[in-house]
């Protein structure tokens, strides 16, 4: 298996981080390396093995259907890049 | 009635095409607090100020779930009669996008909290089945606003992290009437069990619609398009009208369809494609590491399944039974639930000698009248139930006509005055006193002896002059049963 | 009395209760030498003045019933402090301050801590030499350019600095155990579920576990139990039976049953690690334990399944860093420009390399070959620990395949980095405690560690084993205070 130049755009678009030609080069021989590395899982047959969901061996717990989280809006704005007090601001969304 | 004519086909030159409809609804959980988070999710408020530190997608910040939300779609589940999973998975669905701060939103992919279930349409031409495939829970999304500022969206995360249940439905439908059908039945379970609200346009209840074509007998699905976001029936129906037609002049053309995702456009009434192919999405679902798998127990299941309120197609079957009425009626009773409780409580107050179809005949006449003339639900009707009842049973017992009683509840609407009171202070009661109504119908044939002569010779239809006149000498107020049989005895 | 920073916790609780120190001394002291040492380049931000502040306060009017009576210390960054700015060591965050406390922070100031500031790490934790940090790289005390291990470096290298008379990290998949080795301290990765998760910048949600780093097993012990406990505003946090940690440590293991793996004897192990195995071997026979020969047969896999589950998670962990509501972001024509410009300015080349990685194996297409295959094997992986936990009571093994190395020696070889956490890895995976102590030097002067792993929820047994041997081995860390100024 090989990650050409075409699959790291493509996953650099899924993950919304541009890179330039000169880096996508570098990526790509970074991460055919660690694939190369990955590959080992393949060794082992794991048809039967029922895969891992949480590490936790306990079941979910639950909340009651109570509000506690009162109007914060100053503290949720507080860090934001651009805001108008009332809104987070960005720029303008294009389809 | 015979089904061929109903069906709905589009034509083309020799060709008859079938539509084939499946639904993704999702309805917003009633509840007060969020899915994962504790701040409140009541509708219309200041923008992001029902926003945790949670909902923000703060460093740090972890989901809890919230117990009454899974009691809300397991029942939903249970009124779908649908197979509740006792395990199931919560995924991220990962994407970026301005209102969707986690970069990713808590849904059920694989393993969703309830299965497959069924619901029953009530068609003109009979009873139809709509399978569903899945419910599951997930997260909603904030709100981008792209009309205030030319430059900038705003993003107000009021909505981030409200429950929603998305509710699948498998591609049965195939016309817009049953999707019309299909969404007020599924509004309609979920109001009787509490679990939505219904509310169209606060956005509680809204449709992606998965439309394809075939020709008519064909077993094979065509390719489908999906219609997303579309928050009335009228625009679903408009939608998939506009869809279907398009599909059919692509086929005819010889060409072929895209699968994609389309939107509908309600000012040019037509869909149109939403994203082009090259950025096609690509979820990456997987388990959220953060929420373990959600297990509920035989006990917890059975508990709900205790608690689920009498439904629309039993109540239906029960009013059939039970009132003796038609199926008509009772569709009409029970298809909204405050509508079936107003009708039910006004049976329980009407007391022992009640007039049943009398009261249907009132709510589905004077009182969906009125309400409509004023837009009102009938939980906010301006007569009470038990002044309802009341007015039924005056005219029930003689004490006033109908004709009377539309007056009567004319007077009782503003203030929701006692019908009672109405009648004795205006002095309505209807005169039944044989004596003195012999009376009056001797003044009248009196004043009219020709037209009484002409009778006897065989004119009958001047039986209703006489029926007239004398209720216009009581002011409409004599009963016009016991005028009949004064007048017939008389004559 | 010895002077101030030379002091364990121990101590220097002792001698506050004692009224032997007050907290202001203790707080100057530590300051005094922190700002001395800005060369180890440990801090990400300070808060000194208030720290004194609090300390000051404190002495008013001392409650000398807390665990934690008036002791200052720093933090990794990477713990969300109220008021305070909050990093993770990345450009992303650079300007974000919380205006709410980790779970595991705020039980510490509870017991009568003081914040002293934030400690540098790997970005996002990201790293094993803390050479990935936006704020640059943090010196080990043991000697000049040489990596303190991360991604936990800046805390470990505050502990051995004394600029700090403990801290806590976080491990990820051996972000508090392997810089622990490297700088010659005690580091201890908990049962994943005993600490909450709650105000901790993720990495991978289904590995991550924040723990103490100390100058020894008591101190970490006591620690330890302050920062444990069960937070229903962690889904993961789990409901078990906490104990009093240093109450109930003991150094009697007589009896106790220890394995040795014979998987972790890998391929070009410099013989240094062999002969200190073998040595610990010794020193836990020599404290009465009985050690019995095991096989954990997919411990090879262990980093290959790791560098599948930890990039995933991270990729959707690390999506919320977007521009939009907190920290770093780019100018953008429009909204994806910007994410996109945000997100490659933002993180650095691990960060990205990282996400990258993750956003490959959940892609379409792609999902069941890498990561079902890898929650499989991580399955496989649990399972050898409980077959094996079924014999013995712990596992010994080396902490890292080798010593400390210079910055820079490793920075170009993404897969040689990653190599440094093959022993701490499979506990991450398995989600077990392991703790690390000091054990012994190369050759080269520099300190090697000893892994300890128990079974889920027995921190106590691995404490207790760690504080036996520890008395055998006796360590004594070569500091020479080069940095100073």
């Amino acid at each position: 298996m090989s990650i050409d130049l075409k699959t790291i755009k493509h996953i650099s678009r899924l993950s919304r981080i541009s890179v330039d030609e000169k880096r996508a080069e570098k990526l790509a021989d970074d991460l055919n390396s660690i694939f190369e590395f990955i590959e080992k899982l393949n060794e082992l047959k794991t048809d039967d093995v029922k895969p891992l969901t949480s590490i936790a061996e306990t079941t979910l717990k639950f909340r009651s259907d109570e509000i506690k989280s009162k109007n914060i809006r100053e503290q949720i704005i507080k860090n934001s890049p651009e805001d108008n007090e009332d809104y987070f601001v960005v720029p303008k969304v294009i389809e | 009635m015979n089904k061929k004519n109903t069906e709905y086909l589009i034509n083309r030159k020799d060709n008859q095409y079938e539509v084939v409809i499946g639904l993704e609804v999702h309805a917003q959980v009633l509840s007060e607090s969020k899915l994962f988070s504790s701040s409140s999710t009541k509708f219309g408020a200041e923008p992001n100020t029902q926003v945790s530190l949670v909902d923000a997608a703060f460093p740090g910040m972890l989901p809890v779930i919230n117990e009454f939300c899974i009691k809300q779609a397991i029942k939903t589940g249970i009124g779908l009669n649908a197979k509740i999973n006792k395990r199931s998975v919560f995924d991220r669905k990962n994407y970026f996008y301005a209102d969707l701060p986690q970069g990713y939103q808590i849904s059920q992919f694989k393993d969703p909290i309830v299965g497959e279930g069924k619901v029953i349409l009530d068609m003109p031409n009979g009873q139809k089945e709509v399978g569903i495939e899945r419910l599951h829970l997930e997260q909603d999304a904030g709100k981008s606003i792209h009309d205030l500022d030319p430059q900038n969206t705003f993003v107000d995360l009021n909505r981030s992290g409200v429950a929603l249940m998305e509710i699948v439905s498998k591609p049965d439908l195939r016309s817009p009437d049953e999707v019309n059908a299909y969404i007020k039945k599924l509004r309609s379970i979920m109001r009787y069990l509490g679990t939505c609200d219904g509310n169209m346009q606060e956005g509680s209840l809204r449709a992606d619609v998965n439309v394809s074509v075939r020709p008519k007998g064909s077993k094979e699905f065509g390719t489908r398009c999906e219609i997303k976001n579309v928050n009335s029936i009228k625009f679903m129906q408009m939608a998939i009208e506009y869809e279907a037609n398009r599909q059919v002049d692509l086929i005819e053309e010889g060409k072929t369809i895209d699968q994609e995702t389309r939107l509908f456009d309600t000012k040019k009434n037509e869909t149109r494609s939403m994203r082009s192919k090259e950025d096609a999405h690509d979820y990456r679902y997987f388990p959220d590491p953060d929420l373990l798998p959600l297990e509920v127990s035989e006990k917890f299941i059975e508990e709900l399944k205790n608690d689920i309120p009498e439904l629309p197609d039993d109540k239906k079957k029960r009013f059939i039974e039970e009132f003796k009425l038609s199926h008509y009626e009772a569709n009409i009773l029970v298809s909204d639930i405050d509508t079936a409780k107003f009708f039910e409580e006004v049976v329980a107050k009407m007391g022992k000698n009640k007039d049943i179809k009398l009261a249907v005949n009132w709510i589905t006449g004077e009182l969906f009248a009125l309400l409509n003339s004023k837009g009102l639900e009938i939980s906010q009707s301006p007569v009470s139930v038990k002044n309802f009842a009341i007015l039924i049973n005056l005219i029930k017992n003689g004490t006033i006509s109908g004709k009377i009683a539309k007056t009567v509840f004319e007077l009782m609407i503003d203030g929701d005055k006692d019908p009672q009171k109405i009648v004795e202070e205006k002095g309505l009661k209807q005169q039944s006193d044989p004596k003195a109504l012999e009376a009056l119908i001797d003044k009248i044939i009196n004043d009219n002896r020709e037209k009484a002569i002409e009778y006897k010779q065989g004119k009958e239809k001047l039986f209703g002059f006489f029926v007239g006149q004398a209720m216009k000498a009581s002011g409409g107020k004599a009963n016009p049963q016991l005028i009949n049989e004064i007048l017939k005895k008389k004559l | 009395m010895s002077e101030i920073t030379k002091q364990s916790l121990t101590e220097l609780v002792e001698n506050i209760k004692n009224k032997k120190l007050s907290s202001t001394d203790v707080t100057q002291a530590f300051i005094q030498r922190s700002e001395k040492s800005s060369e180890l380049n440990a801090y990400i931000t300070d808060d000194f003045t208030s720290a004194l502040d609090k300390a000051k306060k404190f002495d008013q009017n001392p409650n000398l019933d807390l665990k934690l009576p008036g002791i200052p210390m720093a933090v990794k960054d990477l713990f969300c402090t109220k008021n305070v700015k909050t990093t993770a060591g990345s450009k992303i965050l650079n300007n974000f301050v919380p205006t709410y406390e980790s779970t595991v922070t705020e039980n510490i100031w509870n017991e009568g801590a003081i914040l002293l500031g934030k400690l540098n790490c790997d970005e996002f934790a990201m790293g094993s030499s803390n050479e990935t940090s936006h704020f640059g790289n943090v010196q080990n005390p043991i000697d000049k350019n040489l990596v303190p291990g991360g991604s936990s470096g800046g805390s470990a290298s505050a502990v051995a600095g004394q600029l700090t008379p403990i801290t806590i990290g976080t491990d990820t998949g051996g972000s508090i155990r392997q810089p622990a080795s490297f700088t010659g301290i005690v580091g201890l990765k908990p049962t994943y579920g005993s600490c909450s998760r709650y105000g901790i910048v993720a990495f991978a949600s289904s590995l991550d576990q924040a723990g103490p780093m100390a100058q020894n097993v008591k101190d970490c012990a006591l620690l330890q139990e302050v920062i444990s406990t069960y937070d229903l505003k962690d889904s993961t946090s789990i409901n078990f039976k906490r104990n009093h940690y240093s109450k109930e440590l003991t150094k009697n293991i007589k009896g106790k049953k220890i394995g040795i793996p014979k998987e972790y004897r890998v391929d070009g192990m410099p013989k240094e690690i062999e002969d200190l195995w073998q040595k610990g071997i010794q020193y836990a026979k020599d404290c009465g334990a009985e050690t019995i020969d095991i096989s954990l047969p997919h411990t090879s896999y262990a980093l290959p399944t790791y560098y599948i589950v930890a990039p995933a998670e991270a990729s959707s962990n690390l999506a919320r860093y977007d521009g939009v509501k907190y920290g770093y972001r780019a100018k953008g024509e429009n909204l994806i420009d910007m994410y996109e410009k945000t997100r490659s300015e933002g993180f650095g080349a691990e960060v990205q390399r990282r996400i990258m990685i993750g956003t490959y194996v959940l892609s379409s297409g792609y999902y069941d070959a890498y990561y079902l295959k890898a929650q499989k094997v991580r399955k496989l992986i649990k399972n050898d620990f409980d077959e094996a936990y079924k014999k013995v009571d712990a596992i010994l093994t080396p902490s890292t395949p080798s010593s400390a190395f210079k910055i820079g020696e490793k920075t170009n070889d993404p897969v040689s980095m990653y190599l440094n956490d093959i022993f701490t890895v499979p506990v991450n995976l398995a989600g077990l405690p392991g703790i690390s102590i000091p054990a012994g030097h190369d050759t080269k002067g520099y300190p090697l560690g000893l892994q300890i792993i128990g079974k889920a929820f027995d921190e106590q047994n691995i404490l207790n084993i760690a504080f036996a041997m520890e008395e055998k081995i006796n360590f004594k860390n070569k500091i020479t205070d080069w940095w100073i100024k």
